[in-house]
């Protein structure tokens, strides 16, 4: 399947990319999507704890589900205000 | 129609026209918080901010918020404006008006508004300061996690 992935804020910064492309196996999770992008950016890891995520702009969980087509969105911890 | 209560703008906020979004004549009190830039953060020159937002899920937020507000004081009415993009000093990067037939609920409800953002809105500061510049990163985003909404509501009563 394909997704798209959002980037924001230093996550964006660090890839150099607001959005990307991925190929992810069938069956893949939002934390299938966010291990590829550690395994390309490794500096990645040091948010791996901290991380939440969003599928098709709903606020999901690492656990969610992926489907062809969805965007995934990762939001490092948030400073509005 | 989008709801104008809720919004991200590149334009400059002012607080009478959010003021006047959640006024009726049924409302004896408004709260205002207006949130400003500062020229200091942690012993650094602040020159200004830059605020990021993934902005459906930042509207989405600020719903919830009204939502969670309205659950504990029903009479309110809440809207909620943050900037996105360059902020300069002294300029406002959130209002936040809470109108009630009573001033106890509008202050709670404002305070409750503004802790709840900080907590799950998906928005960031780039801070740019004499130097450099860094992206502030505070709260890990869940909307769902009760405990953080109790410390929200804690702070407001």
């Amino acid at each position: 399947m394909h997704v798209t992935i959002r980037l924001f804020a230093r996550l964006r910064d660090m890839a150099g990319a607001g959005a990307l492309r991925r190929e992810l196996p069938g069956g893949a999770i939002a934390r299938s999507a966010w291990d590829s992008l550690v395994g390309q950016f490794p500096d990645f890891d040091d948010y791996t704890r901290a991380v939440s995520c969003a599928v098709n702009e709903e606020h999901a969980r690492m656990t969610t589900p992926l489907n062809d087509g969805d965007e995934v969105a990762f939001l490092p911890p948030v400073s509005g205000g | 129609m989008p709801d104008r209560r809720f919004r991200l703008t590149a334009d400059p906020l002012d607080a009478n026209a959010i003021v006047a979004i959640v006024s009726s004549e049924d409302c004896g009190a408004v709260t205002t918080f207006v949130g400003l830039v500062r020229n200091e953060n942690g012993g650094r020159r602040v020159l200004w901010l830059e605020y990021e937002a993934y902005e459906p899920l930042a509207l989405k937020a600020f719903a919830q918020i009204d939502e969670e507000a309205g659950g504990r004081w029903p009479s309110i009415a809440l809207a909620i404006h943050h900037r996105i993009g360059r902020v300069e000093i002294g300029q406002a990067s959130v209002v936040i008006a809470a109108a009630s037939p009573h001033r106890v609920e509008a202050f709670a409800a404002c305070r409750y508004a503004i802790e709840r953002i900080k907590q799950i809105a998906p928005i960031w500061k780039h801070e740019h300061f004499e130097g450099g510049d860094i992206w502030i990163e505070g709260a890990t985003a869940d909307p769902t996690d009760d405990d953080v909404r109790r410390m929200a509501f804690a702070q407001c009563t």
